[in-house]
């Protein structure tokens, strides 16, 4: 009984950072089907936003939630200006965003090593959340863990409102189910495409906050996530919040079976040819958006 | 496929010149008839200077670790040289890069050897560099010398080790645990050859002496994700964990012990493969308390340590800590120039007869050459992380131990290889 609670709250910790890095990825890739290889290196200044903000701030506790604001912003920032000088050239040529996003991906992982040196840092955890919470009997709950599931769900309610609520909400549904139409409507789609980036590129920075509690800084530290990312937005349906949402706790929870049951490495091939397989029955992914556009 | 074929034919190679080399040592009077007359390229030692080579990852994922060594080879080249010399000559190090692919460092050994001539290389530290190097250096007959810790199970004419084998840092390790009556073991590691190899060993060690093995889990090098594998850990019933994960992943490791709510004091966790450098760039705060297992530590006592820390700290910075492979880096050099003089002559084959018994009062403590295995006699230092970062001695072996690559001197490690 210890072993199953301690292991699906594993799951669901896992699913949290999965649906916590694929946040993003779903407005971006999902809703403008811009393929952005630099979505990694957006983590990873977050990550590093928090690095730095703690040299400065020495209270772990206070720079950790200073950093979840501004790292948002300045990853937000990075994405918005990949827009604005890159992609927005490329709307029509879905495929070339790969490649362009991938060399810029390079690039950052590079200026990362040359302004903060090639070996990993790392930031220190508030005491608050280097412990955990004991049930009795074994069972234990990290609090990092527990603090990035709020912050996924946090995300996850924030994204929801913004996108059903509000007027900005509306017209990023409007672009994304048909760009045309809603450009003859009035709305400036250039104008929400910019937006939308910048909120899709600062949930991943707010990703990178979270994972420093989990692993090392370092320039290559987006690649290790970038992968889980495409794959919890593509099962989940492009376009999707909902469908990644359950996509990312059910490979979560998938994956720390397997992982108990075998090994890390049989768990993560097994995986993979699951999603395969599944991607064969439905590959439209979980949930498919209904549109009128044509394309 | 062609990997396998030549790391068996290197193993072959090595344990019959192993076989011939005791054979040559029995008899003193034919150890002048293996002189070189079918040298590959010969090293350039007609000169004023003698060049040597120095092979690290200066760029790449391994330089964090390999700089720390290419800086301890400088510290002794420009010591030696100060000092006049080795047979009167000056010593002209030249730096290659391997920039942490194995490929690269076997180009490299060979620009060393028939570019610059160099008299001997020192330098590789991953296994999977060493392997590739290996050919090369037993092609052109030149030698190397390696500083790092290994998986033992193998030997090489031209390579000599300088970093403990097996049984002068696992099977050490393994002795304190049980005598600490720490004997059910969760053994964790990255996924390739030394950690795989290290537990094949322990496995079999733990069936020969008691202990048990409660579970044994491997993740891919880099992974940061150990939430299953705590778990697994934690509901096992071990005593101990036995730690032979490498590089990023310790981090990520150590970070969900302690969250999980596990110490030193409730488990503990004996690292191979953190030194001081790591133990900086982890945290102390995670690795508290934790062991280590190793043949030197910055604190180890002794007056040739003492000189060795203040040297290393003048040239590079008061706050770079000195660790195991740094230091046996240092005295591969000193090894080399005691050898060269015994034997009177750059000549390699010279120096390998003249190697057996040389010894070398270290830093870490008296070392003797093996002249048969060429690797060294070393003292098994268990250390405790503290607080400040530095770890202590809580044991040690009392005397250097003689190097058994092989385990041949262990009943229970017979079906190993």
């Amino acid at each position: 009984m210890t072993v199953i609670l301690n292991q699906s709250f594993t799951g669901i910790s896992i699913g949290a950072v999965l649906l916590l890095i694929a946040l993003g990825l779903t407005l971006t890739f999902g809703q403008m089907g811009v393929i952005n290889m630099a979505h990694g290196e957006f983590i990873m200044a977050g990550a590093y936003t928090t690095y730095v903000l703690q040299k400065s701030i020495s209270d772990a506790g206070l720079s950790l939630l200073v950093a979840l604001p501004v790292a948002f912003v300045v990853a937000g920032t990075m994405g918005a200006l990949l827009e604005w000088l890159l992609i927005r050239r490329l709307y029509t040529r879905p495929l070339d965003t790969l490649l362009v996003t991938w060399g810029v991906s390079l690039m950052l992982q590079q200026l990362a090593r040359d302004v903060f040196g090639a070996p990993n840092v790392q930031t220190h955890a508030p005491d608050l959340l280097t412990g955990n919470i004991s049930l009795g009997g074994g069972v234990t709950f990290a609090n990092s863990r527990l603090f990035i599931l709020g912050l996924a769900l946090l995300s996850v309610l924030a994204l929801t409102l913004i996108l059903r609520l509000t007027p900005l909400g509306r017209r990023i549904r409007a672009v994304v189910q048909n760009r045309d139409l809603a450009e003859v409507s009035g709305i400036a789609t250039g104008q929400v495409d910019r937006v939308t980036f910048f909120i899709g590129s600062g949930l991943a920075g707010v990703a990178g906050v979270a994972l420093t509690l989990v692993g090392p800084i370092g320039p290559t530290m987006g690649t290790n996530y970038i992968v889980d990312a495409f794959l919890v937005v593509v099962v989940g349906g492009i376009g999707q919040l909902k469908g990644s949402v359950i996509t990312a706790f059910a490979l979560g929870v998938l994956q720390s079976v397997l992982e108990y049951s075998t090994t890390v490495s049989v768990a993560k091939v097994v995986v993979l040819v699951a999603i395969v397989a599944f991607l064969q029955w439905r590959p439209q992914g979980l949930y498919t958006l209904r549109t009128r556009s044509l394309a | 496929m062609s990997g396998i074929s030549i790391s068996r034919r290197g193993l072959l190679a090595g344990i019959s010149a192993a076989g011939a080399s005791a054979a040559l040592s029995a008899c003193g009077a034919k150890t002048g008839s293996e002189t070189a007359s079918d040298s590959g390229a010969k090293a350039d030692t007609s000169g004023d200077t003698v060049k040597v080579g120095l092979l690290n990852s200066l760029s790449g994922t391994m330089a964090i670790s390999e700089v720390t060594v290419h800086n301890a080879l400088l510290l002794a080249v420009k010591e030696i040289n100060a000092a006049g010399g080795v047979l009167g000559k000056k010593l002209k190090p030249i730096s290659q890069d391997g920039a942490s692919d194995w490929p690269t460092f076997a180009e490299k050994a060979e620009a060393l050897i028939t570019d610059d001539k160099v008299a001997a290389t020192f330098g590789c530290w991953t296994s999977a560099s060493r392997k590739a190097v290996k050919p090369v250096f037993e092609r052109y007959k030149s030698p190397l010398f390696y500083p790092v810790q290994y998986e033992g199970l193998e030997q090489s004419p031209y390579i000599f080790y300088i970093g403990a084998t097996t049984n002068q840092q696992i099977v050490p390790a393994l002795d304190y645990l049980k005598k600490q009556g720490l004997t059910k073991l969760y053994l964790v590691g990255s996924d390739y050859v030394f950690p795989r190899t290290a537990n094949k060993i322990i496995k079999a060690y733990a069936k020969a002496n008691g202990m048990q093995v409660m579970g044994e889990d491997y993740a891919p090098l880099g992974s940061t994700e150990f939430s299953t594998i705590v778990n697994k850990v934690k509901g096992s019933g071990a005593d101990a964990v036995f730690n032979t994960l490498n590089g990023d992943s310790n981090v990520a490791f150590f970070k969900e012990y302690k969250s999980s709510g596990m110490t030193a004091k409730s488990m503990p966790v004996l690292s191979v493969s953190i030194a001081e450098e790591e133990v900086k760039s982890i945290g102390t705060q995670y690795l508290a308390d934790q062991l280590t297992a190793w043949n030197y530590y910055e604190t180890t006592p002794g007056a040739a340590n003492t000189k060795f820390v203040a040297a290393y700290q003048a040239a590079y910075g008061k706050d770079k800590p000195t660790s195991d492979p740094m230091e046996a880096a240092y005295i591969s050099v000193y090894l080399w120039k005691e050898m060269v003089e015994k034997a009177g002559s750059f000549d390699v084959a010279k120096i390998k007869a003249a190697a057996g018994g040389i010894t070398l009062d270290a830093p870490e403590g008296k070392v003797t050459v093996d002249g048969t295995t060429q690797h060294v006699y070393k003292t098994a230092r268990i250390g405790k992380v503290g607080s400040d970062g530095l770890i202590t001695e809580v044991w040690n072996s009392g005397k250097p131990i003689k190097p058994d690559p092989y385990l041949k001197g262990y009943s229970w490690a017979s079906g190993l290889s």
